[in-house]
């Protein structure tokens, strides 16, 4: 059988290659990208501590749910300002919105 | 090793390989469809976990709609998606260093907990996580509230979408 | 257990049998023999496919005054088989500037989002693949599938016309997802499990007494999910040529083209089996599974004729209309209803059974009534807007 470690190490990586993306990535489009990674990796330890606790108690799976939800507003809202950003500045890299910068 | 261990080990592979591509490749439709290889394997995980409706769930929410709300989103910022600079910035390597640390940080942190290599309890006979989860989200005394305000929050950022990218005529 | 009343089990436990006694292990025994079964499943499927075609052809040689093909074998029997040989002898081109991996990836994921459908449909009380208690879910999961090798196709052939019909297609898809979730959800209640068998049981009496609008409204949604006439926008040859495939050629046409055939094939049997009882037919499923198998076959089959009717009698609507139509008609009337039978379930649940069909299908007509008394009023809104400005616009002649 698989112990938990197996599930949270692996969670634990996706975390981390997720977090990268968001540092590293011009694009803001490959930053959300990203994001979801993160949102992902947090699913699969919600799942999975739901899987291996007591079954009876269901926050584990009603979290990773609105977790779903959360991510799919985020993801609305978030295009939603890449495009209109696109439309105003001709660009999404995002190192190149800087006029709130000094 | 049993023949679950050997579905979790390549799996988890897969979802890792193509978790690393969405972040390093510099074509953004590829980088959404490696995303789409990552839910994927996010989707099975789930099964293995014994979450089937998650699973199935994760595969309408975020194939059907979030995977292709982002390739709709880099078709229409096209003059961008061939990324003609970097595809990471010049602090790319600190990133890097935060990633591992990120990493490095949570393994120290789960390894010393006791719980850590925890074996999962067989489901009881006769139980049905589906009906379980349905009374969860909709019983007062489970989780109405939270499952009330996600709705708000989804017909908000639809307002919020609609009004963002709507141009005037 | 003979093989009269279990044909699968039987043959399963015969090749089981086999293979242990050749010195197999057990285990891996029965997963060979698993794999056996999906491919003998997904042979059938092919074969029905191939049929498929030829029906297509002659049902639209029949509306449109015709005879259709009739040269080949008896009654043009041979002739799919003749197009099949002429797809796989074509060349096989790839555009220049096409992204291969994802070129040659569109048509197998198109054909497979068809092909795992067949996964979760029960062919009789004992013959099915998974009795998922998500089974509803499973289909929007494997309609997704679709969604998204239609874009990888339309993208990846490097062609303004695919990428405009792959949006299009994708537009539709995504928005008739939703009445059909929630049309998906009426059976779900009266059955009180998303499972596809569960469904069936609980059908003493056809879901569509209970629900005629539902069912109307998972028809249309169908058809659009299929991109098929009137929502053949995303083809609209007469404007893009032919949408998200245009640059396939043999077998990769082909595996577009069989995997439409065979997705409104596979539709008309969910209409089938959410609607009209699935397998069961006067208790004849009873008797035996094999009379099962031909009366969801036969179900499918009525179902994909409908599809046909509407195909050829309908023409194409504009993507406005398109949109328009579902998000402002199709989308409230099946939150509307769903509400509207959710309540009456409530309600109604001790009632006597002539009392509960009464009650349902007396609310379906009362919403489809109210829903099309609130468009017929504000169409004539709109028609006064539209004639109160011919003057104007005649003035300024």
């Amino acid at each position: 059988m698989i112990p938990l470690s197996w599930y949270l190490i692996l969670a634990a990586g996706l975390f981390s290659i997720g977090l990268f993306g968001v540092l590293a990535r011009r694009n803001a489009v490959a930053i959300l990208l990203s994001v979801e990674l993160m949102l992902n990796a947090v699913n699969i330890n919600l799942v999975a501590f739901w899987r291996y606790g007591d079954v009876s108690l269901m926050a584990g799976q009603v979290f990773a749910s609105i977790v779903f939800s959360v991510a799919a507003a985020e993801v609305a809202v978030g295009l939603a300002l890449v495009i209109s950003v696109y439309r105003r500045r001709n660009t999404v890299v995002a190192e190149e919105l800087d006029l709130l910068k000094w | 090793m049993t023949a679950e261990q050997i579905i979790f080990l390549i799996v988890g592979a897969v979802t890792l390989i193509s978790g690393l591509m969405v972040v390093t490749v510099r074509n953004l439709i590829h980088a959404a469809l490696w995303l789409v290889a990552t839910l994927f394997g996010v989707a099975i995980l789930y099964t293995l976990l014994n979450a089937s409706f998650l699973a199935v769930v994760q595969v309408v929410v975020y194939i059907g709609a979030i995977a292709i709300l982002f390739i709709f989103a880099v078709m229409l910022t096209r003059r961008q998606s061939a990324e003609t600079g970097a595809s990471v910035n010049t602090n790319w390597w600190m990133g890097a260093l935060m990633a591992v640390l990120t990493f490095a940080g949570l393994a120290y942190l789960l390894q010393s907990w006791s719980g850590f290599s925890k074996q999962a309890s067989a489901i009881p006979s006769g139980f049905d996580a589906i009906n379980q989860l349905g009374d969860a989200l909709t019983s007062p005394a489970g989780f109405v509230l939270p499952f009330e305000v996600a709705s708000v929050l989804l017909l908000a950022a639809l307002v919020g979408a609609v009004y963002l990218a709507f141009t005037k005529k | 257990m003979n093989f009269w009343n279990d044909p699968l089990k039987v043959a399963a436990d015969w090749l089981t049998g086999i293979l242990v006694g050749w010195g197999m292990n057990d285990v891996f025994a029965h997963v060979l023999v698993v794999f056996v079964g999906i491919f003998v499943l997904i042979l059938i499927l092919m074969v029905i496919d191939i049929l498929l075609v030829w029906i297509e052809r002659k049902v639209v040689a029949r509306f449109q005054d015709r005879i259709g093909p009739n040269r080949l074998g008896p009654f043009g029997l041979i002739q799919p088989f003749a197009d099949i040989i002429k797809l796989l002898i074509k060349e096989d081109t790839t555009p220049d500037g096409a992204d291969k991996v994802v070129y040659n990836l569109a048509p197998m994921l198109s054909m497979m989002s068809v092909l795992i459908l067949w996964a979760v449909v029960p062919l009789a009380p004992v013959m099915l693949g998974v009795d998922l208690n998500t089974g509803l879910l499973f289909v929007i999961a494997a309609g997704s599938i679709g969604t998204l090798s239609i874009i990888m196709a339309g993208w990846s052939s490097n062609n303004k016309f695919s990428t405009i019909g792959a949006f299009r297609q994708v537009a539709m898809m995504i928005s008739f997802e939703v009445p059909m979730l929630a049309v998906m959800l009426i059976p779900t209640i009266f059955a009180g499990s998303m499972g596809m068998n569960a469904i069936i049981q609980s059908q003493d009496i056809w879901f569509f007494w209970l629900s005629p609008l539902a069912a109307l409204i998972f028809l249309i949604a169908a058809i659009a999910e299929l991109g098929r006439s009137p929502f053949d926008l995303s083809e609209g040859e007469s404007e893009l040529v032919a949408g998200f495939n245009v640059e396939y050629s043999g077998m990769k046409f082909g595996m577009f083209y069989a995997g439409e055939l065979l997705h409104a094939f596979t539709f008309g049997g969910f209409w089938g089996i959410l609607f009209f009882g699935g397998y069961r037919f006067f208790g004849l499923e009873q008797v035996s599974p094999i009379f099962g198998i031909l009366i969801i076959l036969t179900k499918a089959l009525i179902g994909y004729w409908v599809i046909m009717w509407v195909k050829y009698t309908m023409m194409r609507i504009r993507i406005d209309q398109m949109l328009a139509f579902n998000w402002k008609f199709l989308t409230p009337v099946a939150f509307a209803l769903v509400m509207v039978t959710a309540l009456m379930n409530a309600l109604l649940r001790g009632a006597d059974s002539w009392l509960y069909i009464t009650g349902m299908f007396l609310s379906n007509v009362i919403v489809g009534w109210v829903s099309l008394e609130i468009v017929r009023s504000i169409g004539k809104k709109e028609r006064e807007k539209v004639e109160g400005l011919k003057p104007i616009a005649e003035a300024h002649h």
